[in-house]
């Protein structure tokens, strides 16, 4: 081969919606199990998948950070959906439509993927504009920025935004 | 065909049957044989392309009624 063998998948999780998050999680457990390296690198309301359910920011917020605090979805099992949301009807009913069909939920899937050694990392640049603290966030998270992404980017040869 | 190890992903959706057979192939010795039994009807070409890229060899694929059977040799 020509090109030296590159053995990466990088994803960029943009969207905080479970219907998105759980397509990058399938695809990226799907490239662990196939051997490859994995990094997901969540930024702005991607962020919103790795927040833990019952954890406050702490009291030094300023005014808007806790506003984003309170509206934004805490974890898997808050994320809307992208379409058909219906005001939070729509996520139920896709679970269960999930349920029904086997599929495992987003929770199942961060821990799969957790377990395959993919890495998962934080963007701290979004993580200070949404005033999001490393202690409202799922541990086992790596903390970095967009050298990092990109230096991961070159070493792969399947880098999706989604 | 003789298999080393049978992993049952019936009922399981996708990307479980690739997930899991990583994972059990994992545990094997290189020439070893899995035999993988799935549900999901994307497996009949999932595991094939798993396998591929991957680097084992599919040695033998299957239906039995609903379930789809692969032997996979690993590399």
């Amino acid at each position: 081969m020509a090109e030296e063998e590159k053995n990466g998948t990088t994803m960029i999780v943009f969207d905080g919606d479970l219907d998105k998050a759980m397509a990058s999680f399938i695809i990226a457990t799907g490239a662990a199990a196939m051997g490859k390296q994995v990094t997901m690198f969540f930024t702005f309301w991607g962020l919103n998948v790795l927040r833990k359910e019952n954890v406050q920011g702490g009291s030094d917020k300023k005014f808007m950070e806790k506003m984003f605090e309170k509206m934004m979805p805490r974890g898997p099992e808050k994320l809307g959906l992208s379409k058909m949301n219906f005001g939070g009807m729509g996520p139920k009913m896709m679970k269960k439509m999930m349920k029904s069909h086997n599929v495992s939920s987003l929770q199942e899937m961060i821990e799969m993927a957790q377990e395959l050694d993919i890495k998962m990392v934080a963007c701290t640049m979004s993580m200070d504009v949404m005033g999001l603290k490393e202690e409202e966030l799922i541990d086992g998270l790596e903390y970095a920025g967009v050298a990092s992404y990109l230096s991961e980017a070159e070493q792969s040869n399947l880098n999706l935004f989604i | 065909m003789e298999s080393n190890k049978v992993l049952n992903a019936e009922g399981l959706a996708c990307p479980m049957p690739v997930v899991k057979a990583k994972k059990e192939i994992d545990n094997l010795n290189a020439g070893d044989i899995l035999e993988i039994h799935a549900t999901d009807k994307g497996a009949a070409s999932d595991i094939p392309a798993w396998t591929k890229s991957s680097g084992h060899e599919l040695l033998q694929q299957d239906n039995e009624g609903e379930t789809l059977k692969f032997w996979i040799k690993k590399a």
